[in-house]
């Protein structure tokens, strides 16, 4: 039994810095995570990254996920276990975790959550057809192997991933069809699908995939409009040419572990399914366990990477941790926090997020300090 | 319409552009920035404070254009790539278009490519005048091209495949 004062399930964004920041504060850490390298998410994002100065705008991804794993390894309040999946959790607090095929009991005092999201995929006509994969699948083959997933693309879903993968499958030497969305309006930044468009890869809106077709691999797949009750309209089948089909449709959170703890959790269609309630430090219904990132509803690296600074303080707080700063790193990131999600782009994780904070109006309450320090 | 289809409208970039007086000054920026999202490095990569400060993180970019030299350092910064340097004084029949570059390989000064606009189509030829790369460009090169005076609010891409 490995006992610890914090463990922190997944190391991405939410998770590396969650760890940060509680080993900043004195904690003990036990970062865990089922691939066998640090960063999550973020290792496959080549491009530069939106924000602010603050979480590192302009820098990419992979270059952040870089930075922060070097962080966590130099700190030694923290020890990290990769190739590590956690498997479960028990009554008694006791995390079971598998590595080397070998069965692990982890008895951490708190629980960071930062186990990220998962894709979604679509039902259509011959979508087992090998040919047919995520849009996670093609950015981990292209930018973390560097294997061409095939010569030509179709994409499915105009959202930030869409648009990035298409994106990065021509900077990979890969052609792209086209993008088709069902949604009447591209879901990405402007900005990004401005980029692709102009490198030569159409959007189609109010489109969607009718069904791919080939006999042992995907050779092409036929797309079709749709009205404004998303019904598809006869006789506007398009064939495209392709040996790829894309699925980017969306991501889910990944919360087995909350619901094994017993966390009281609520669907919120505004942060991509099941998430656990929580107060405005992260905790959820169960005292002790946090959540942090794409785990608490679907949204963005910078705002994972805040709520994971935010988590990591409080359970170290919790634990009777602190610092002369804590109040105003807190009030900081609180800030930040806001401030990131404040835009027009930022409403639906505002609605997601009232439906499931505790305390619902987030303000800068300022906690007392403890009285050891 | 760019929420439709990804290409900014006439009225979009009525919006951005530089007056003519600006631009018959030499080298300006022009922000394609349309929409307001959670972004700010432009407004810190500007040595010269001409673009405004930011109340917020997702207010739009606001350049002002006689306090821009043209340097191009928000280009290289703008996670969009949604900044454009524009010179019309380049020469009587040619303006400069530096635009931000992610591609490989990269092209050669002298070298002939194909000019893009806004809809990823073909609306002619450019000249390579010079490639700004290197390590502290982390990736977003610059590259200058030479197009036709009346293509400089037109040409925002390359292809090199027509390279001769
Ligand atoms: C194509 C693409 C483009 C993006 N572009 C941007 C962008 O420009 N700007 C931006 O801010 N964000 C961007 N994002 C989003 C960003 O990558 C995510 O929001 C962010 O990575 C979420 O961080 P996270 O730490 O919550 O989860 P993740 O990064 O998903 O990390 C979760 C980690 O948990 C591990 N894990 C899961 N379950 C277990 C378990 N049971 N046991 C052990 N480990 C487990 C996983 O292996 C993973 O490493 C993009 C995402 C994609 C896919
Ligand atoms: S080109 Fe230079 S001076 Fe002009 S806005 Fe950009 S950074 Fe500022
Ligand atoms: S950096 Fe680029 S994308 Fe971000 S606000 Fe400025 S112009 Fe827009």
């Amino acid at each position: 039994m490995i006992a610890c004062e914090i463990c922190v399930i997944g190391g991405g964004p939410a998770g590396l810095m969650a760890a940060l920041h509680a080993a900043s504060l004195g904690a003990s850490v036990v970062i865990i995570d089922r691939n066998d390298y640090l960063g999550g998410q973020l290792i496959k994002q080549t491009h530069r990254f939106f924000g602010s100065k603050e979480q590192r705008a302009s820098e990419r991804g992979v270059n952040i996920s870089r930075e922060l794993s070097f962080a966590v390894e130099e700190e030694e309040n923290i020890k990290v276990l990769t190739a590590a999946t956690a498997l479960g959790y028990y009554k008694d607090g006791v995390v079971t975790v598998e590595k080397d095929e070998r069965f692990l009991k982890i008895k951490p005092q708190k629980i960071i959550v930062a186990t990220g999201g998962a894709e979604k995929t679509l039902p259509f006509p011959n979508n087992d057809l090998p040919g047919v994969y995520g849009a996670g699948a093609v950015q981990t083959l292209v930018n973390v192997y560097g294997v061409k997933p095939g010569q030509r693309v179709l994409m499915v879903g105009a959202g930030n991933i869409g648009v990035i993968v298409s994106y990065q499958l021509l900077q990979a030497g890969v052609e792209v069809a086209g993008i088709v969305e069902a949604a009447p309006r591209i879901g990405a930044y402007w900005v990004h699908a401005a980029k692709v468009v102009r490198a030569g890869v159409p959007i189609y809106t109010r489109h969607t995939i009718k069904g791919a077709w080939g006999e042992k691999e995907v050779e092409g797949a036929t797309t079709v409009e749709l009205d404004d009750q998303w019904r598809p309209i006869p006789g506007t089948e398009k064939d495209f040419d392709v040996d790829v089909i894309c699925l980017s449709v969306g991501l889910s959170p990944l919360t087995e572990i909350l619901w094994q703890a017993g966390c009281a959790m609520k669907y919120v269609p505004e942060l991509s399914g099941y998430v656990p309630l929580r107060n405005v430090d992260m905790e959820t219904s169960v005292p002790g366990i946090y959540i942090a990132g794409d785990a608490g509803g679907i949204e963005e690296a910078s705002a994972a990477m805040m709520e994971g600074a935010l988590a990591g303080l409080s359970a170290a707080r919790a634990l009777g941790y602190s610092a002369s700063d804590f109040n105003s790193r807190r009030a900081n990131i609180l800030r930040e926090l806001e401030n990131l999600r404040s835009g027009p782009v930022g409403e639906k994780i505002r609605k997601g997020l009232k439906k499931v904070t505790l305390i619902e109006r987030q303000e800068f309450r300022v906690l007392p300090l403890s009285s050891n320090f | 319409m760019l929420a439709e289809n990804g290409v900014p409208t006439i009225e979009d970039l009525a919006q951005v552009l530089p007056a003519p007086e600006r631009l018959a000054r030499g080298p300006v920026a022009i922000a394609e920035c349309f929409q307001e999202i959670p972004c700010d490095p432009c407004y810190h990569s500007c040595l010269r404070r001409a673009i405004a400060p930011f109340a917020d993180i997702n207010e739009r970019p606001r350049i002002d254009h006689e306090k821009c030299n043209g340097c191009g350092l928000c280009v290289n910064r703008c996670p969009g790539l949604a900044i454009f340097v524009v010179d019309q004084t380049y020469s009587d029949s040619e303006a400069l278009v530096k635009l931000p570059y992610e591609f490989l390989p990269l092209p050669k000064p002298g070298d002939i490519v194909s000019a893009i606009n806004r809809s990823g189509a073909a609306v002619g030829e450019a000249r390579v005048v010079k490639v700004q790369s290197g390590k502290q460009m982390d990736g977003t090169n610059i590259v200058w091209l030479a197009v036709p005076q009346d293509l400089s609010m037109e040409v925002r891409h390359f292809k090199m495949e027509e390279v001769r």
